[in-house]
């Protein structure tokens, strides 16, 4: 009897993903592994920039209550930063985990939309940029639920609940200020005007995304537009505000190209564990 | 926000358990209370289900009647259901 052809480390390795991903879609899923790395990073990115931004106004809310509140959506940002950076580490197959992705890369390696990183402002600033990037992250997670990676699936799913109701919250306060005093409305239209411009990015399709797309990973975000015009238009009626007239977009995020504003947030951020590298906590 | 109403918020911590008072919260209104109320006392998986109340809403004893009030079922320990045999058959009374 002729004996098996030794099993090679690269069969191992296979054998030992098809465990996780299933035995059927493992060869797709290697073909498309670093654009599944780099999807990852955006969305992770997306994550860990707006939880941070978040976690700004932890100690400065004008409230305790909204101070636990905005402190809770960023840390469940964050969670999500934590499981999708880990993804694309793990793809990527430099060795690198999420703290060092998060940590020790520089600006012009983050690959967020430009939505995420725009400063706090004011509360009412806070709250448009939560409630219009909450409702595109909800309908693209809810879409990426049926993705073919199974472990872009597990996050979206395990992450959807989380945004949903950042979403709804967001919702709810965008209404309360629109239909509240005077100052509160004008607040509210100041902070939805400086957004409105960044919120093509947020559909915007290239050549990475389209491929996953096609190979059901990913998602064609150009048909979640129309749930997200949806829910803007019902808020904004709700909240007796002007719909959205969108202003020339600004665009650049997902290739690096971003504002002054993430430079600084990142050092903010960076810093110790850049400075004291084996701090531990 | 600082004239923010304050609410009471009532936790039920399982299926089948009474909501049981945990602490309150200040909101403009019952359906941000609700979710202040959420951020606030169940992160921790604490809870299945929350009520909120207008604190103003609640109507209390007043701790000067306390006496009245309470001092009578002091001596009163027959009220208690301790003074009856138990056949040894019934078990787990």
């Amino acid at each position: 009897m002729p004996s098996l052809p030794t099993i090679q480390p690269e069969d191992v390795a296979t054998a030992g993903r098809a465990s996780h991903e299933g035995v059927f879609d493992a060869p797709a899923l290697d073909e498309h592994r670093d654009a599944i790395a780099d999807y990852a990073l955006r969305l992770g990115d997306d994550a860990l920039i707006l939880g941070q931004r978040l976690t700004e106004w932890c100690g400065h809310a004008p409230q305790l209550e909204i101070d636990l509140s905005l402190a809770n959506l960023g840390l469940d940002l964050i969670g999500q930063a934590t499981l999708l950076l880990g993804l694309a580490g793990e793809l990527e197959g430099n060795g690198r985990d999420a703290d060092a992705l998060a940590f020790h890369r520089d600006v012009l390696a983050f690959r967020n939309c430009l939505m995420v990183e725009q400063p706090n402002g004011d509360f009412a600033r806070t709250i448009a940029r939560q409630f219009l990037f909450s409702a595109y992250q909800a309908a693209l997670y809810e879409a990426l639920q049926h993705s073919a990676s199974p472990r872009l699936a597990e996050i979206a799913a395990k992450a959807v609940k989380e945004v949903r109701y950042h979403a709804d919250l967001a919702a709810d306060w965008v209404i309360r200020l629109g239909d509240g005093s005077e100052e509160s409305r004008q607040r509210m239209i100041d902070g939805l005007d400086w957004h409105w411009r960044f919120v093509e990015e947020l559909f915007q399709m290239d050549a990475v995304e389209q491929a996953l797309a096609d190979a059901g990973i990913g998602v064609d975000k150009a048909t979640l537009r129309p749930d997200f015009d949806a829910t803007v238009e019902r808020v904004l009626t709700e909240a007796t505000l002007p719909l959205p007239v969108y202003p020339r977009a600004v665009l650049g995020g997902r290739k690096g190209h971003h504002s002054e504003h993430l430079g600084h947030l990142l050092a903010v951020m960076q810093f110790l564990p850049r400075t004291y590298p084996d701090a531990v906590w | 926000m600082k004239d923010w109403p304050l609410w009471e918020v009532f936790v039920r911590s399982r299926g089948g358990l009474s909501h049981k008072h945990v602490g309150s919260v200040h909101a403009p209104d019952a359906e941000l209370a609700v979710r202040h109320a959420r951020d606030t006392y169940t992160r921790r998986m604490e809870g299945v289900s929350l009520w909120v109340v207008r604190s103003a809403d609640i109507v209390a004893s007043d701790p000067d009647q306390a006496g009245p009030m309470f001092a009578p079922a002091e001596d009163k320990v027959y009220r208690h259901p301790t003074f009856y045999e138990i056949p040894p058959e019934v078990k787990h009374i």
